[in-house]
């Protein structure tokens, strides 16, 4: 984002509102309980630890890529093709099982080809200073597209048994691996961000990218870490994907990068990047998985489901912007 | 000045004709003027999109609710025609709700100044929902359309279809907007340099609000051609193709910083990619490659752009500047 955009835009932390912002994680938290009071009016089937359980599997992987992508929006980027990585990650490792690979070298692959795509994008965006917006249009049709020539309309679906631990395994009682690896990645995304030196450089970037060289932070290096570890997480969000629905095809994860910057924004990361908190992206997780969950149960069809997606990224946004409009008129 | 951006749309077309005569040398037939016909008529939707897109690129947006607005009025078109509306008001309503749709995007963009990815993001999934919505998710197939609905894209005049005759109409229009009047100079003026557009009088956002109606507008008229086309409507239609529409852009070197960009730029992008879609069957390709292909030439254009840089936007301001 430009120096012009930003000048004409306020950023939310800057503005009056800045203490209300200190509250978005207390909304969401509040949206959070009151999304989960209804869900468990709506169904009796809802208060089950079980049930719970499933749940989460609405939010853990796409929350995984979101607390990559979560950084990368407060640095001032955006990857709009990680859901394309996890089409090219998931297919590598489809590919590897042809030629009877194991699940340790079915995981490495599975990463290694998220650390390499996120490599690719870094490479073009930070290396080459070109806008992440277009580079990642181009590279989410690419990676997929890859996909598409390896598969066509065919399907992988012949993983080894053990490899379907990763999305239908559980840790303990009811605590699936996928959920214990969630909270594990939002500890270390947490402490990442916000109490690390690195946290420091990624918000500097993301408020002023020019101030940010001038103090000495390596801004290319920067950016392009950050790439990478959104790709090492989609590959993450590939494997748990892949070993949930044991299969394959092109089309898997299609429409995800929405729904990912959309659980960034509602977290209350200023898509302009500078400010935004990781417990604010866990909450979003949290209330957008439930949300999905509750309407799930009361057969709402997906695209349904999806309007309410779009309306909540734009008024996550818009809202505050027009209170603040009415209440600078009157 | 001149030479250069000559230079730069005259390097895509020659392309464009390398890869035609390259495919012709294998398979003659494809050279044949019938067929390039069919591969101009073919590409019209993506031609008429590419425009639309360019003037909101161009002042620095980006509209990636095309698909989804084309889908929307497209199905819109089929249903009224199905209520036995007359051909011209469902054109007119397709129209009219496109550029509806768009000034929605707009509206956001302008008033509450939302980034304009977020704001057509979100409008992209809302309007596909929205199409559900009033088609219950049902087709509306070829019998359920009249035959005037479906005839008129493909009524031939003069040797070419309908729907080439209107995109060239169309394009012939862009030219005279973007080069002739005080609107088409803004679209370059807000996108180069806001803060000199505002001092010059324009207003920015509602500079950028017009650009995403016209965008609009433009998606509604292709939902009608599509779904007439095509003759079937559903939710997916175009799915997917807001992507080769900012892919034209971007390979006809509109800067997607704002401020660069020329009409003749859009309509080469558009038919690179439309002659590569025609020839893939025809080579002998499956036509799962062409997503591959699509992305691969818009990081290539996009790796080309950049190296013109900045200096070049600068001048376009000047010479805006100077008009």
């Amino acid at each position: 984002m430009s120096q012009l955009q930003r000048a004409a835009i306020p950023d939310r932390l800057n503005s009056p509102l800045a203490r209300g912002l200190k509250s978005w994680e207390a909304m969401l938290l509040v949206v959070a309980i009151g999304v989960f009071i209804l869900n468990s009016f709506a169904s009796p089937y809802f208060l089950n630890a079980w049930n719970l359980s499933d749940a989460t599997f609405n939010f853990t992987e796409k929350a995984m890529i979101a607390f990559a992508m979560a950084m990368l929006i407060v640095a001032g980027d955006i990857d709009l093709s990680v859901a394309s990585i996890i089409a090219l990650a998931s297919t590598a490792m489809g590919v590897a099982t042809t030629f009877g690979l194991g699940t340790p070298e079915l995981v490495a692959i599975g990463l290694l080809v998220g650390l390499a795509c996120g490599a690719f994008n870094g490479a073009l965006v930070a290396g080459m200073g070109l806008p992440s917006i277009v580079v990642t249009i181009g590279t989410m049709s690419l990676f997929r597209g890859i996909s598409y020539i390896v598969l066509g309309d065919q399907a992988f679906n012949q993983y080894p048994p053990g490899f379907a631990y990763f999305g239908q395994g559980y840790v303990w009682w009811v605590i699936s691996f996928e959920f214990a690896l969630f909270a594990v990645a939002a500890v270390a995304f947490w402490v990442l961000l916000q109490r690390t030196n690195f946290g420091r450089a990624v918000y500097v970037i993301g408020n002023n990218p020019t101030a940010a060289q001038f103090s000495g932070i390596r801004v290319a290096r920067v950016r392009f870490i950050l790439f990478l570890l959104t790709g090492l997480m989609s590959g993450v969000a590939a494997i748990c994907l892949t070993s949930r629905l044991g299969a394959t095809r092109p089309s898997i994860a299609y429409g995800w990068e929405l729904e990912v910057v959309t659980m960034v924004v509602l977290g209350g990361v200023s898509i302009l990047g500078g400010s935004g908190t990781m417990l604010g992206v866990v909450l979003a997780a949290f209330v957008l998985g439930m949300v999905t969950f509750g309407f799930g149960l009361l057969n709402v069809p997906g695209i349904v489901m999806s309007i309410f997606v779009g309306l909540l990224l734009i008024g996550v946004i818009a809202v505050p912007r027009m209170i603040r409009m009415i209440a600078k008129r009157g | 000045m001149i030479r250069i951006l000559s230079s730069r749309e005259a390097l895509l077309g020659a392309v464009i004709l390398v890869m035609i005569a390259g495919i012709s040398l294998r398979f003659p037939g494809f050279i044949a003027p019938d067929n390039l016909a069919g591969v101009f008529n073919d590409t019209s939707p993506l031609m008429l999109l590419a425009l639309g897109q360019m003037v909101v690129i161009l002042t620095k947006c980006i509209d990636l609710s095309v698909a989804a607005t084309l889908a929307l009025c497209g199905m819109v078109a089929a249903l009224l025609n199905g209520m036995g509306v007359p051909l011209p008001l469902v054109i007119a309503a397709a129209i009219g709700l496109g550029a509806v749709l768009g000034a929605i995007n707009g509206i956001l963009v302008w008033k509450l100044g939302i980034p304009p990815i977020v704001v057509t993001l979100g409008t992209m999934t809302i309007f596909r929902g929205i199409i559900f919505l009033i088609s219950e998710g049902r087709w509306v197939n070829a019998h359920q359309m009249s035959d005037g609905f479906k005839g008129l894209p493909r009524g031939e005049f003069l040797g070419l279809p309908v729907m080439s005759w209107i995109t060239i109409a169309v394009i012939a229009g862009f030219v005279v907007l973007i080069r002739q009047t005080a609107l088409g100079r803004s679209f370059f003026a807000v996108g180069g340099n806001a803060h000199a557009a505002v001092y010059t009088g324009i207003n920015v956002g509602r500079t950028q609000f017009i650009a995403f109606t016209i965008s609009g507008a433009l998606a509604g008229l292709v939902g009608y051609l599509w779904v007439a086309r095509y003759a079937v409507a559903y939710v997916d239609i175009a799915s997917g193709f807001e992507l080769d529409v900012v892919a034209a852009c971007v390979i006809g070197g509109i800067a997607i910083a704002g401020g660069y960009g020329t009409v003749a730029g859009a309509v080469l992008g558009a038919l690179f990619l439309g002659v590569i879609k025609n020839a893939l069957p025809v080579i002998g390709i499956s036509p799962f490659w062409q997503m591959a292909i699509s992305g691969s030439a818009i990081v290539l254009a996009v790796v080309l752009n950049a190296r013109r840089g900045r200096v070049q936007g600068r001048l376009i301001l000047k010479s805006a500047e100077r008009a």
